[in-house]
Formats: C-alpha cells, structure tokens, sequence
C-alpha cells in the first residue's frame, strides 16, 4: 500500500506532463487550420478559436495565385520525392546486398568508407555541387534533386543490418543451384524480402527529401520548376504584410497536409522505423 | 572437367551491385569536395556581372574568415543549439523512462507517441513560416496574450534577440523530442529486466533506478544521440533561415554557420565559401570518426571492458 501511494502520483504527473507536451504539439497545427479556414478580413479582427467557413475561398485563391505556383510545386515536389525514394531504396539495397553476399577484394575497404562518411553533412560539398551541375549543364532542373540520392550511406547501412538479420545465404545458394542469374537472385528473391526495410526507408527518404530545403534553394531557378519549401521560402521573402493572410496560412496547410495525412496513416509502421535504424546493440 | 567448370566464382558479381553507389558518390560528392577544397585557396567571387579570379592566394581566405563574423555565427550556432537541446534530452529522458515503466500504467501511449513525433516529419521550412506569422506583432499569439490580459501591447517577438534565439531553439526542441523519446525508449526496453527486478528488490525507488541503473545502461546509445544532435545542429538551416528571412536578425544574432555558408553562395563568392566549407569538413570529420566508432566497435564506451575487470577483481576478492 505504501509503495503504491507514490506511484499513483507519479502516474498523475506523467499524464499532465504528456497532455501539456501533446497540446504543445498540436496547439500550432490547430491554429494553422483554424486560421486557414477564415478569410483575410476576419483574421485581421483578431483571434478566434473556432474555425471559419472559408477554407474553400483560400484553397481556390492559392490554387489562382501565379506568383506562388503552390500546386506545381507539390507536383514537382512529388516527382522528386517520389523517384528519390525509389532510387534510393533501389540502389541502397543494392549496394547492400553486394556487400553482404559476396566476398571481393575491396569489400572490407567498401564498407568501411560508407561507413566513415554514414554522417557527413552533404552542405558541405554544396559549393562544389553547385559548379559540377552548372557544368553539367543540369542548373535549374530536377535531376540534381534526384540523381545523388543513388548514394545514401545511412539508408545503406539501414539495409545492411537488415540483411545480416533476415537473408540466409543459402537462399543464395540455392537460387544459384536453379539456374537463377546474380542480377534476377537479387530482383525476384532479395528484394521482397527486403521489402519491410524498404518501404520504411522509402517513407524516410520521402519525408527527407520533400523537406529538404538547402539543396533545392541552391539549384532551382525558376518558378515552374520551385519545390513547396523554396515556395514558402519565397512567400517569407516577399513583402507579405500586403497578402491575403488566409491564403498564407492555407499555402503552409497545403505543404503540411500531404505528409501529416501519410503519417497519420502509417504512424504505427513510421515510428516502429525510427529506432531499426540506430545503434547496432 | 566439366565439375571444375561448374564452380564459378561469384565474388566479382560484388563489384557490380556497388558501383553504382560509388559512380553516384564520386561524381556529386567527392568531385565536388575536391573543387570545394581546390577554391577554398583560391580568390574567386563575382562583384556585378565580373567574375574575379580564381586567383591562388593560399590560406588567405582561411585567415579572412577568421578575421570576420564567421566565429560570431559559431557561437550563435551554438547558443540556437543548447537552447533547444538541453530541454529535448531532458524531455526525452524522462518520457521514455516513464512511457517503459508498467507501474505509471500511462493510458494511450500509442497516442502520445504518434503525437510527440508529428512534428518531426514536418517540413522545416513551412513550420518556420507558420511560427513567424503566428509571433508576428499582428499574429494570433500576440491577440490570445492580450485577449486574456497578458500583456497590453503587442509583444514583438522577433524584434528581440531573446526572442528569436528562443523561438528557434524551442521549435528545434518541438521538432526533436518526440525522436530522441522513441530512440531512447527503445535503449531502455534493451535493459534487461532482470537488472530492474533485482533494484526493485534491493529498494530502489524511482530516482535511484533512473540514475544509477537506467542512465548508465544507455550510455552507448545517449551518446549515439548526442553526436548525432551535434551534427545536426552543425548544419542548422531552415528554422533560422526562414524565421529571419536569411537575414539572422536582429543584428545577425540568428545567423548561422550554413546560413552564412548559403549567402556566400548565393552571392557566387566561391573562394570563401569553399574555405568556409572546409572549417564544417574537419569539424564533421572530427565528429563522423566518433559515429564511426560507435556504430563499428562492439565496446564503444569502454563499459564492457570495465564490467570485465570489475568480474576479475570479483573474482580475486572471492579467492583472498
């Protein structure tokens, strides 16, 4: 009875702790589709706690804008999320499987240089990026968004733990026995294996990329081609005490959306994710 | 004959499936930090539409960075940094210590962690946005302040060197917490339960537990984190960006290192940029090799080595 008493109110002081830290949480994203959904003269009269019944006015006020292309820029930031993902999962479990079935020469050195640059900020090498695609010629275009996602030694090594844990080389061994090629062993047999680690990295790599600011605000140019975060980028640089307040606050709901809608969906899977790819124990 | 033929040596199939990693690595990341290194000694920025040099002027651009703001936004990357670490890990600590403990029986926590993560998944940038019309003088923050009495003018958040530093560093702590929570919570589901059994049994109370079973049980992985955070923070951006309109104000109070890094860029100032560059390489070189360490070494803080000789001079004491 005595130990009790305490841990009662411990457990009181957890739950208020957690609900204070959830409201933190939520209280910004509540304002934000509050005030998306009221217009810009009803903002300008102060705060209100209930929404508003303009939500319908702004999303078809951003959709009009030309100046801030908000829904080509979602298109453009799907196209670029979408194939880094791919072309990152793809080819991080690619590298992967050739590290961990097959015994090279240059396998030990391999490994141990992805793993000596698993960290290594990519800002770092962002003013030789920016010369090498203007030399290539790919300035102010997608491809550089997506191309270097190839080599992504963190989702690389994500891939490599799971491999040790879940491929038998025998399996290997017996697709060779079947007359299975090296390149179709990997595509048919591997890769579905694979597949739980690859579609938690593809959700990370998603999330990073359609995040990802430092990169795209270097490289994109023009309007058409801009990604959401250099279009919110843009909105905060223009002289934006003159805008519609309701379409700025509609602008950010549109950028958030889609991912919260694809957490809210995957939430269990995403943060089960979170912890596969730390420290091996 | 024919059996010889049949065993084939598969090993340089190897080479196949990483080449594309490494042709991907060498042309967009090392091509690119040689050229990084090579202008870094070399005078060679655009004022207008000329371009002037490259001119090789060996390490004087090192020495022109140090001379300027460059150790300033150190220390403000730094201070941004604490501000929203220090209450993160604490945070963290202690939710994932309450969330594994079956005693507090804390209802929904499925729903907590769903929430507290939310934020991490959020663009950085829109986020950013959000909070600087949210803590604008006009903004709704500053109208429920005065709605309930508060303060009777607005307050400009922004304007204040306080202000911005804090609201940077809280939205850090608001976008890190929940991650460093589920990180941690899963250090400390490894912990065998035999361990906190046999504290329970010895009269551990709760902060005993925490501090002397919990906290050093994790060493490995909280240090795992904080590098990790470190780096982070190294290459803080978007919030502080955006928040300030690049401008790191008031006074470049807000300015960080890859902010500078970034306006050096743009104003195609290559020479300064890529010594610059260079000051962020062997930093994050210095902290990779740590990561390095800890994800390769089977004993990455010693503990183990140290569990062993405390089991031989066990043993020792046993036999005298």
């Amino acid at each position: 009875m005595k130990s009790k008493q305490p841990n009662h109110l411990r457990s009181i002081v957890a739950h208020v702790v957690l609900i204070i830290l959830s409201f933190m949480c939520l209280f910004f994203f509540y304002i934000l589709i509050v005030n998306a959904t009221r217009s810009h003269s009803d903002l300008q009269k102060g705060f209100s706690a209930l929404p508003g019944a303009y939500l319908l006015d702004n999303l078809k006020n951003v959709a009009n804008d030309g100046t801030f292309p908000m829904f080509r820029g979602i298109l453009n930031s799907l196209i670029v999320s979408g194939c880094s993902a791919a072309i990152c999962t793809y080819f991080s479990a690619l590298t992967a499987y050739g590290l961990y079935a097959y015994n090279f020469k240059l396998k030990k050195i391999a490994f141990t240089f992805i793993m000596a640059i698993l960290v290594m900020p990519t800002q770092v090498t962002a003013m030789g990026f920016l010369r090498l695609i203007t030399n290539m010629g790919m300035y102010d275009s997608l491809l550089p968004l997506i191309i270097p996602s190839i080599a992504s030694p963190a989702v690389f090594y994500f891939m490599y733990s799971y491999l040790q844990s879940s491929l038998p080389l025998s399996l290997v061994e017996a697709a060779r026995i079947d007359g299975s090629g090296e390149f179709m062993t990997f595509n048919r047999i591997v890769l579905p294996i694979m597949k739980p680690a690859i579609a938690v990295q593809a959700i990370f790599s998603f999330v990073g990329s359609w995040n990802n600011y430092f990169v795209p605000a270097l490289v994109i140019q023009s309007k058409e081609k801009m990604t959401v975060p250099i279009l919110i980028a843009t909105l905060r640089g223009a002289d934006y005490m003159n805008f519609d307040m309701g379409k700025i606050y509609t602008m950010i709901l549109v950028a958030i959306v889609p991912i919260i809608i694809v957490y809210l969906l995957l939430s269990k899977f995403i943060i089960a994710g979170v912890t596969l790819g730390g420290v091996k124990e | 004959m024919k059996q010889k033929n049949k065993k084939v040596d598969y090993s340089k199939w190897g080479y196949f499936f990483i080449l594309p990693f490494f042709i991907s690595f060498f042309i967009f990341s090392l091509i690119p930090l040689i050229d990084t290194i090579r202008y870094s000694f070399f005078e060679y920025y655009r004022s207008g539409i000329k371009e002037i040099g490259p001119n090789f002027v060996g390490m004087a651009n090192y020495a022109s960075l140090l001379g300027s703001d460059m150790l300033k936004y150190a220390a403000n990357t730094m201070i941004l940094w604490v501000i929203g670490f220090i209450p993160q890990i604490v945070i963290a600590l202690v939710l994932a210590e309450w969330f594994v403990d079956a005693r507090l029986k804390i209802r929904g926590t499925q729903f907590f962690k769903v929430v507290i993560y939310l934020p991490n998944l959020i663009m950085a940038s829109a986020f950013a946005m959000l909070f600087f019309t949210m803590f604008s003088t006009n903004g709704p923050v500053n109208g429920i302040l005065m709605s309930i009495g508060l303060t009777s003018k607005p307050i400009d958040f922004l304007g204040s060197v306080m202000g911005t530093r804090s609201l940077v560093g809280f939205m850090n702590f608001l976008m890190w917490f929940g991650n460093s929570t589920i990180m941690l919570m899963a250090a400390i589901m490894g912990i065998s339960p035999d361990i906190f059994e046999a504290s329970e049994l010895d009269g551990c109370n709760s902060f005993q537990r925490f501090f002397f079973i919990t906290l050093p049980q994790i060493r490995p992985i909280l240090a795992y984190t904080l590098i990790t955070a470190i780096i982070g923070g190294l290459q803080m951006f978007d919030v502080p960006q955006i928040l300030t309109n690049g401008q790191g104000s008031p006074d470049r109070t807000s300015m960080t290192l890859i902010m500078f890094l970034n306006s050096h860029l743009k104003s195609r100032n290559y020479g300064m940029a890529g010594a610059l560059s260079v000051y962020l390489f062997i930093v994050s070189g210095i902290l990779c090799f740590f990561v390095y360490r800890m994800t390769n070494n089977d004993d990455p803080d010693g503990s183990k080595a140290a569990a062993k000789k405390a089991k031989k001079l066990a043993k020792k004491q046993g036999r005298g």
